[in-house]
């Protein structure tokens, strides 16, 4: 009884506070607005027409498909090169402080830096990329102005800021599996690749799903790097839900806005948490 | 014989081994410097460029360095704006790690030390912060009734509560590694909780109050989404907002544009110089407990 009096429930009230105001309480209002046409002084309830909207609009409608290749192919890209470059930096290799500063060093870029750098690299005609690829002979196509191509060239520029976190994460998975492991192995006689299927993959699951769920949630939150590379253009062809939403804001439909806050979060919920569920089922205990 | 004629092979073997092993990593040293360096070497040439020279967008170094005359016209743009936003980050990124650090730190606390049915309800609704998607419109709603949209109170406060849930994972990861014996001889003491925390527990966080200092600054300072939503309005310029609006306005100047970017980027590199194992580290832990 003495113990709990101690740890006060006083001490959370400050940050609980700022974080019912300001995140909880938007969270559950939304809901409710999602289903009005609203002006932020007065509101009208409309029912479900905010929603019909978004999937009755071809124009919203590609938002949702795109914030689902881009949050898919992120992830799976993520995963795969940071496994890669991961069991490279934790062998023996000289230049490992190198190569791992040097992937991890976009994460500190901002994001709109970002963006801005590679909507010149990926210039149709002048861009850094298709030049060098008419070096080899290839004619390079308009990375960001063919509206097929857009969502997935973005894709490759989030791929390329994030992939230093993921193998950061992966390298201190890879770091926690025992040794013994490895020497039991090569006395079995075993071959390094098949370490590696049947140690340092499993057994890094706990790292690999925390990279998966990191980069579904981030995925299918993004919007700034769209923003700054195409404003989700050519057309709507690059939208993701996320801009979607900001344009709605911007162009006052504060309703039609939050509905699609209201789809991002069912999503997240959707997608998310049953994998989330569903990866931690499977862990390899150590 | 046979012996050695064996001995003969496996050194063979064992160098042809070692020469792969060289070659692999001078084509893996290769492609990052294609990949990661060249981008970054682009920035740079182009920052110190002339206009006419930046648009030919290619990696050749200058004929002459412009880098000191471009600094000095991005920063007087429109009434020395960029200062404005300089100024504006810096205040919003330390005020927002001030709060953050003094209430993740006492609520990390009593969530690690506490047990029980509703610490873990409360423990919940914290972590559900780390995946749900901020309400946008709603909380501008929010903000309006108190008056804070388009303040610095109100950008702050935003900045807070969408780090609170990161911030308290840090935090109670690392609580859990200060043994329970410290506080109850304080208790024994007649400490009360908020002596208790502040003279004994908080100290003792150090190495973890720098790693959200750190992860958090870069953070906050780097932020784009929630200033454009919260804190719009000419004069409430920050660091990012600026330089996507330098990019509508400079949309032929690239040599200046860069020369912002480049500008902009410096803090969060000398902050990754400097503490780059601790900002590794912070990353990793946040990731793997959350």
């Amino acid at each position: 009884m003495k113990v709990n009096k101690v740890y006060s429930y006083w001490l959370i009230v400050p940050a609980g506070l700022i974080y019912v105001l300001l995140f909880l309480y938007p969270t559950a209002v939304s809901f409710f607005f999602s289903f009005t046409r609203w002006t932020l002084t007065e509101w009208e309830w409309i029912g479900f027409d905010n929603f019909k909207m978004f999937f009755e609009e071809p124009s919203l409608m590609i938002g949702f498909k795109n914030t689902l290749i881009f949050a898919v192919l992120t992830a799976g890209l993520k995963v795969i090169i940071g496994v890669f470059l991961a069991v490279i930096l934790i062998s023996k290799i000289k230049t490992k402080r190198f190569i791992r500063s040097t992937v991890f060093f976009p994460v500190l870029v901002s994001t709109i830096a970002v963006g801005i750098t590679f909507q010149m690299l990926m210039h149709p005609s002048n861009g850094l990329i298709n030049r060098t690829l008419e070096l080899i002979g290839i004619t390079g196509p308009d990375w960001l102005g063919n509206p097929n191509l857009a969502i997935y060239s973005i894709a490759l520029v989030d791929v390329w800021k994030g992939v230093g976190i993921a193998t950061v994460i992966l390298i201190a998975g890879m770091m926690s599996i025992p040794k013994d492991y490895y020497e039991a192995h090569q006395i079995d006689g075993g071959t390094s690749v098949n370490a590696f299927w049947h140690i340092t993959l499993p057994l890094s699951k706990p790292a690999i799903n925390a990279v998966i769920l990191l980069a579904l949630i981030g995925g299918l939150r993004t919007f700034d790097l769209v923003w700054a590379m195409t404003g989700g253009g050519p057309g709507f062809s690059s939208d993701l839900i996320a801009s979607i939403i900001y344009k709605q804001y911007q162009a006052g439909f504060y309703g039609l806005s939050t509905a699609g806050n209201v789809l991002l979060f069912i999503l997240v919920a959707c997608i998310v948490y049953p994998i989330f569920k569903f990866l931690t089922r499977k862990e390899v205990d150590l | 014989m046979a012996q050695s004629l064996e001995a003969e092979q496996l050194k063979q073997g064992k160098q042809r081994k070692h020469v792969v092993q060289i070659l692999a990593e001078v084509i893996a040293v290769f492609i990052c410097i294609l990949v990661f360096i060249v981008p970054f070497y682009f920035i740079i040439v182009t920052a110190m460029k002339t206009g006419p020279e930046a648009a030919q967008l290619s990696l050749a170094w200058p004929a002459e360095s412009q880098l000191w005359q471009n600094i000095v016209e991005v920063f007087q743009v429109r009434n020395n704006m960029l200062v404005t936003a300089f100024i504006n980050s810096t205040i919003i990124t330390a005020v927002s790690i001030g709060i953050l650090v003094l209430i993740c730190s006492m609520a990390g606390f009593i969530l690690q030390r506490r047990k029980g049915k509703t610490i873990g309800l409360l423990t919940s609704a914290f972590l559900a912060g780390l995946m749900i998607p901020p309400a946008v419109v709603p909380t501008i709603w929010v903000l309006e009734q108190f008056h804070l949209f388009k303040t610095f109170p109100g950008i702050i406060l935003v900045m807070v509560a969408i780090s609170i849930p990161f911030c308290i994972v840090l935090y109670t990861g690392f609580i859990a590694s200060i043994p329970k014996e410290i506080d109850e001889a304080a208790i024994i003491d007649g400490c009360g909780s908020m002596k208790l925390f502040l003279t004994i527990i908080f100290p003792l966080l150090k190495p973890i109050h720098s790693t959200v200092i750190i992860l958090q600054s870069v953070q906050i300072f780097n932020d784009f989404v929630h200033p454009l939503y919260f804190f719009p309005g000419s004069e409430n310029a920050t660091v990012q907002l600026t330089l996507y609006n330098f990019m509508s306005m400079y949309s032929t100047d690239w040599n200046l544009l860069f020369a912002n970017i480049l500008l902009i980027t410096i803090p969060p590199f000398v902050l990754f110089l400097i503490f780059s194992e601790k900002i590794v580290a912070g990353m990793t832990a946040g990731a793997v407990k959350g």
